[in-house]
């Protein structure tokens, strides 16, 4: 059995490779990962988008005029509450 | 006019201390209903709550529409806080609920999505994906990575985004998105799959050797 696994091609092992992650298997030890190294450098290459994306993406301001919209929203709202239900005499 | 607020403490120690006083006591104030503190909740934490919306829709104004609404559902709800989690941790889980929430009413399928909602491409001859002179180690750049995040299927975007960027780990990401663990596992390496494929310049249709 580990020699089949061994022995799938890349195309196979790659077309397993999203169930066997999301079925928790660890993939570093599967003969077929240990032996090619075409494989290995896709996963290495994948892990290093990850990394470079959590350096990716700065914190951005929002435009002042969005505070003046919520503020006025919550008023809405506020004063909606306030009033209460009408109509029910 | 935004809220006159003193947000960009200096020294990094004595910030933080500072910041977390300074929230608390808006926090506080703010869920007796004091409309300043609210404010101040505001301008705290308006720039991170702000840049996880943009980063999880890709779109400035879709953005500013889910960070009115976060706001709103967070004066709404913010008495109801108990100080179970951080606040930042609380309020950031309330605006990625309310992205989610945006894109399902949008109809937009948050996970499962498949092939045929990409666009369609051909795939180049002779390709062969793992060829030492096509890996990408060290060699990313950056502007094309945010390209190719903010052009993923929206399915496996806010995968991505809540996994890799946000640091959501996958039984929290199933929670959210009422998927199973491995179905955020695989997404996730689907998702990937595909911006490394967007980085080396064409679209994944299958793999072979």
């Amino acid at each position: 059995m580990t020699d089949d696994r061994k022995n799938l091609s890349c195309a196979a092992f790659q077309a397993q490779l999203p169930e066997l992650i999301g079925s928790g298997e660890n993939v570093a030890s599967h003969p077929h990962f240990q032996s090619c190294e075409l494989c290995r450098a896709l996963l290495a290459d994948l892990e290093t988008i990850a990394e470079a994306a959590r350096q990716l993406f700065p914190i951005v301001e929002p435009p002042d005029e969005l505070w003046e919209q919520i503020e006025s929203a919550i008023k809405n709202e506020d004063g909606r509450t306030d009033s209460g239900p009408t109509g029910q005499d | 006019m935004a809220p006159q607020v003193p947000d960009s403490p200096p020294a990094p120690i004595a910030s933080a201390v500072s910041s977390h006083s300074v929230e608390a006591d808006a926090l506080t104030r703010a869920q007796a209903g004091d409309h300043q503190a609210f404010a101040q909740l505001y301008s705290l934490h308006k720039r991170r709550i702000y840049s996880l919306c943009l980063r999880m829709v890709g779109n400035i104004a879709a953005a500013e529409d889910l960070t009115q609404e976060a706001f709103l559902q967070l004066h709404r709800k913010i008495a109801t806080f108990r100080g179970d989690s951080a606040f930042s941790t609380w309020l950031h889980r309330l605006a990625v609920n309310v992205v989610l929430m945006h894109l399902r009413r949008k109809g937009l399928q948050v996970i499962s999505l498949d092939e045929a909602m990409e666009p369609a491409a051909e795939e180049r001859p002779g390709r062969n994906f793992g060829a030492p002179d096509l890996t990408l180690a060290g060699t990313i750049d950056r502007l094309a990575l945010q390209r190719a995040i903010d052009n993923l299927p929206a399915g496996y975007r806010i995968i991505f985004v809540l996994h890799d960027i946000e640091g959501y780990e996958h039984n929290e990401i199933a929670s959210m998105l009422d998927c199973s663990i491995g179905n955020s596992k695989s997404q996730l390496h689907k998702a990937r799959l595909k911006l490394r494929d967007a980085l080396r310049g064409f679209p994944r249709k299958e793999e072979r050797r």
